[in-house]
C-alpha cells in the first residue's frame, strides 16, 4: 500500500552510516525539501552507531540550530551533548552552522599576507562580494567542506547544501564565482588598451571601447575602480584558491564520498531530484540513494471507494458523523498517498537503478533531539524508539 | 450552512460557496486599484502557479493582464504548458469573459543589451559581449544593476499607455521568493550600486515612486506550515521597514478539516491536548457504534490517520491564527490534489483563478 512496500532497490541508510569508508555524506536537492533536518538525522544517527559526525549545517531553521546547541552561526563545530536516552555508544556529534563571510576572511588570510589581507577585505567590493554574491555561499560551504576534511578530526563528515533555487547551483556556483573572480574582464574593463590579448582585442575591436566606456557611465567610475584594485591584490592568492576549490570538486568525486538526493512528493522537487541523479552521473559523483520526505502512506487497508459510500451513507442517516468524517479523510489520504505513489514511479522509470527510501511526514515540526532521532529511525527503516519524548533539550 | 467539517472535497462547488459566504471582500478596494501586483513566497508554496492565477482572475470580464516573471528559471511556460518564453510579451492564455493574459520572461543581460542598444548605439556588438561573459560580468558586478533592469522593464510595461489608456490593467510580477524580494524591490539602496547619472538612473528613479506608490501591491504565498508562515510574517515587517506596501496573504493548498471542531479539541491524552489530538477512544467507539464491520487492524490505522489528521489541522488553525494577526487580508486557494501527479495544470489554473474571482479578487 505504501510506497516503501513496492520498491526495489531500498535505500540502506545504516549500511551507508557505519560503513567505515564513508567519510563525506552530501545531502542536496530543491530548496524546502527539509535536507537541513536529514542531514542532522543523518548525523545524528550515525554517531549512535559509535561514529565520530560532525555536520555542516546551512542556514538552518532556529530551532532545529537550537536542537543541536547552535545559537548563531559558529564557523567551528561544537559538540552536541545528548542527555539521558540519546547512547552515542562512543560515538561523538559534532555540529557547526556555516558563516559564510568569516570563511570568506579567513580563506583570504589564509592565502595572503596580512598587509594584503587587510587590505583586500577593507575594499567594498569584496565586502559586496562576499556577503552578496549568488554562488559565495556555494562556494563556501565546499570550502568549508575541505577544511574539515583537511583537519581530519572526524571520521564522517555529513554536508547539506545551501538552499538554492535549484540543486544544481551547488555543483555549478563555485565555478561561476571562480572564473568571476578570474579577473579577465576586469583587466579589460580597467584597462583594455594595456591587459586585453591582441587577440581579445582583434576580436571585440572598437566596440568594446564603447562598451566599456557604457559601462562605466552605468556603474560609476568608482565601482570600477574598487573592483579592478580588489581583482590587482585578489591576483596573487588567487592560484591557491582556485586550486583549493578544485580539489574540493575532486574530493567530491572520490571514493568514500557519497550523495543523497532528497526530495518531497511534489512535482517540482522530483523533477529537479531527476535532474540531480543524471547530473552527478555525468560528473561521475558517487549516489548513494534518494530519500523521498513527508510521504504519507495509508495506515488502514481499506479501499477509498468502500470508505466514500459508507461515509454517504452514515452522514445521509445522520447517526454517526464522527464515523463518517473518519472514513472522508481516509479516502484523502488514500488519494494523496496514490499521488505520491505515481510521482515516486516517475522517479523511477527515469532511475531505476537508484535505492529509494521513503520517509513519512511527521505530524509536527522537528526541532529537537528525539524527533531528530524519530527521522533517522524512519530513514534506516527501523521503528521509532520507545520514549523519546522524555529527553530533555542538550546544550552544547 | 453546512458544518464546516462537512465540506467534501475542496473543488466542490458547495465548498466554494461556503467560502464566498465566509471570506468574500478580503479584496479591499486598495488592493482593486493597484496596477502592479508582486507575488512572494518562499521556494516551494507555489508562488508561480498563485501569480498565474491571479493573473488570469484580474483579466477576467474583457481585461488584459501581463504577468511576468524575471528569475530566468521558464515558470510560466511551465505552468501554462508552452514552449519557453522568448524576451516579448506573447498571449499566453484567455480569461473568461473574453479577457486575454500575456507574458513576459524578463532578462537582464537582454535589458542591458537594449539600453546599450537604445542610449549607446551598441547593438550590433551585444552577440559578441554576451559571447565574452561581459554582459553577464557586468551584471554580476553590480547586482543592484541586475534589479534595476528587471524592475526597470517591470515599471515599463506597468505604466506603458496609448492615448492615455494603460496597455494593461494590470500587471502580476512573480517575483523573487520571500528571502529575497524586499532587497529585490529596493531599487533606492541598488542605486547606489549604479552611476548617480545616465538613463538608467533616471529610469530607476520612476521605478522607486512606482513601487511604493498605491498602485502596487506586494502579495504574500505561503502554506499554513510552520516555516512559511514564519516567513510570511518577516516578509510582511521588512515590506512595512522599507515602504513599501503588503498586499493580500495568499494561502495556497488549503485542505479542508473532516473533523468535527468538538472532537478534534477534546484531547483527553495529556501528552496530545497541545496538539489537538483527537480522543482515540471515542474515534473507535464512532466507528463500532456506526456499526461497521471493520477488524481491528482497520479501525487501528483509522484511528491513527484521524489523530495525525487531528494534529495537521490544529497546526494549521494556529498558523492561521498568526498570519490573522498579522493584520493583512487571507485569502485561501484550495490543495488540487486530484489533479494528476503533475501539481497543478492548466485546468487548475482557471479553477484557482475562480476560487480567487469568490474572494473578491477583481
Amino acid at each position: 500500500m505504501s510506497p516503501e512496500t513496492s520498491a526495489p532497490p531500498s535505500f540502506d541508510i545504516d549500511e551507508l552510516l557505519t560503513n567505515r569508508t564513508t567519510r563525506v555524506v552530501v545531502c542536496c536537492g530543491a530548496g524546502g525539501v527539509g535536507k537541513t533536518t536529514t542531514a542532522a538525522a543523518l548525523a545524528l544517527r550515525a554517531a549512535e552507531q559509535g561514529r565520530s559526525v560532525v555536520v555542516l549545517t546551512i542556514d538552518p531553521a532556529r530551532r532545529l540550530a537550537q536542537s543541536m546547541g547552535l545559537r548563531e552561526l559558529t564557523n567551528h563545530p561544537r559538540r552536541v551533548t545528548p542527555t539521558k536516552e540519546i547512547d552515542l555508544a562512543g560515538g561523538a556529534m559534532h555540529a557547526m552552522m556555516l558563516d559564510m563571510r568569516r570563511t570568506f576572511d579567513e580563506m583570504v588570510q589564509a592565502h595572503a599576507s596580512p598587509q594584503r589581507a587587510a587590505q583586500i577585505m577593507a575594499n567594498p567590493f569584496y565586502q559586496a562580494i562576499s556577503s552578496s554574491f549568488s554562488g559565495t555561499q556555494e562556494y563556501m560551504a565546499m570550502e568549508k567542506l575541505g577544511q574539515l576534511v583537511s583537519v581530519d578530526q572526524w571520521d564522517l563528515i555529513v554536508v547539506d547544501t545551501p538552499p538554492s533555487r535549484s540543486a544544481l547551483d551547488f555543483l555549478d556556483a563555485p565555478q561561476r564565482l571562480s572564473s568571476f573572480l578570474d579577473g579577465r574582464m576586469i583587466r579589460l574593463l580597467s584597462a583594455p588598451a594595456r591587459a586585453g590579448s591582441w587577440g581579445v582585442r582583434r576580436l571585440v575591436g572598437a566596440s568594446f571601447g564603447l562598451f566599456s566606456r557604457a559601462i562605466s557611465t552605468i556603474l560609476g567610475g568608482q565601482m570600477l575602480a574598487d573592483a579592478s584594485a580588489f581583482v590587482q591584490a585578489f591576483d596573487t592568492m588567487f592560484g591557491g584558491f582556485r586550486e583549493r576549490a578544485t580539489a574540493t570538486y575532486e574530493l567530491l568525486r572520490a571514493p568514500g564520498t557519497a550523495f543523497v538526493v532528497v526530495a518531497t512528493p511534489e512535482a517540482d522537487a522530483v523533477r529537479e531530484a531527476v535532474y540531480f541523479v543524471d547530473r552527478l552521473a555525468t560528473e561521475s559523483m558517487p549516489l548513494a540513494g534518494l530519500v523521498l520526505n513527508r510521504t504519507h502512506p495509508v495506515l488502514a487497508n481499506l479501499p477509498a471507494a468502500r470508505a466514500e459510500t459508507v461515509a454517504e451513507t452514515l452522514q445521509r442517516s445522520g447517526n454517526a458523523p464522527l464515523a463518517a468524517a473518519v472514513l472522508r479523510l481516509h479516502a484523502d489520504r488514500v488519494a494523496l498517498a496514490g499521488r505520491e505513489r505515481r510521482l515516486l514511479a516517475r522517479f523511477r522509470r527515469a532511475h531505476p537503478a537508484v535505492a529509494v527510501v521513503t520517509v513519512p511526514a511527521l505530524a509536527v515540526d522537528v526541532h529537537d533531539l528525539p524527533a531528530l532521532r524519530q527521522i533517522g529511525c524512519l530513514l534506516a527503516n527501523r521503528n521509532t524508539p520507545p520514549g523519546i519524548d522524555s529527553l530533555s533539550q542538550i546544550q552544547d | 450552512m453546512a458544518p464546516a467539517w462537512e465540506h467534501g472535497d475542496a473543488l466542490t462547488s458547495r465548498n466554494r460557496r461556503a467560502r464566498r459566504i465566509t471570506l468574500a471582500d478580503m479584496w479591499s478596494d486598495e488592493l482593486v486599484r493597484a496596477r502592479l501586483h508582486v507575488v512572494t513566497g518562499k521556494g516551494g508554496t507555489g508562488k508561480t502557479t498563485v501569480a498565474a492565477a491571479l493573473a488570469v482572475a484580474l483579466a477576467t470580464g474583457g481585461r488584459k493582464t501581463l504577468l511576468v516573471e524575471v528569475e530566468g528559471r521558464q515558470g510560466i511556460a511551465h505552468v501554462f504548458d508552452v514552449p519557453p518564453l522568448p524576451y516579448e510579451e506573447r498571449r499566453i492564455a484567455v480569461a473568461p469573459g473574453g479577457g486575454e493574459v500575456r507574458a513576459l520572461a524578463v532578462d537582464a543581460e537582454e535589458a542591458l543589451l537594449e539600453y546599450f542598444a537604445l542610449f549607446y548605439n551598441l547593438g550590433f556588438a551585444g552577440r559578441t559581449l554576451r559571447r565574452m561573459g561581459a554582459i553577464e560580468f557586468a551584471t554580476t558586478l553590480a547586482p543592484g544593476l541586475r534589479d534595476v533592469l528587471l524592475t526597470g522593464k517591470v515599471k515599463e510595461a506597468t505604466m506603458r499607455a496609448r492615448d492615455g489608456i494603460h496597455s494593461y490593467d494590470a500587471v502580476v510580477l512573480d517575483a523573487p521568493p520571500t528571502g529575497r524580494v524586499v532587497k529585490f524591490l529596493d531599487v533606492t539602496r541598488a542605486m547606489a550600486d549604479l552611476a548617480k547619472v545616465g538613463p538608467i538612473h533616471s529610469q530607476s528613479k520612476g521605478v522607486v515612486r512606482l513601487l511604493h506608490s498605491a498602485d502596487t501591491a506586494v502579495h504574500v504565498v505561503t502554506l499554513l506550515e510552520d516555516l512559511p508562515v514564519a516567513e510570511t510574517l518577516e516578509t510582511v515587517a521588512e515590506l512595512d521597514r522599507a515602504d513599501l506596501r503588503p498586499g493580500a496573504v495568499l494561502i495556497n493548498r488549503a485542505r479542508p478539516s473532516r473533523l468535527p471542531e468538538r472532537w478534534a479539541t477534546t484531547g483527553t491524552d495529556p501528552a496530545g491536548s497541545t496538539n489537538g489530538q483527537v480522543d482515540a477512544d471515542r474515534v473507535r467507539a464512532g466507528l463500532l457504534a456506526a456499526g461497521l464491520d471493520l477488524d481491528s487492524a482497520v479501525v487501528n490505522g483509522l484511528v491513527t490517520e484521524t489523530v495525525e489528521h487531528a494534529m495537521r489541522v490544529h497546526a494549521e488553525r494556529q498558523a492561521r491564527a498568526r498570519l490573522a494577526d498579522a493584520g493583512m487580508p487571507l485569502i485561501e486557494l484550495p490543495d488540487l490534489t486530484d489533479i494528476g501527479g503533475d501539481g497543478v495544470d492548466l485546468g487548475g489554473i482557471y479553477e484557482l483563478s475562480d476560487v480567487l474571482r469568490e474572494q473578491g479578487v477583481r
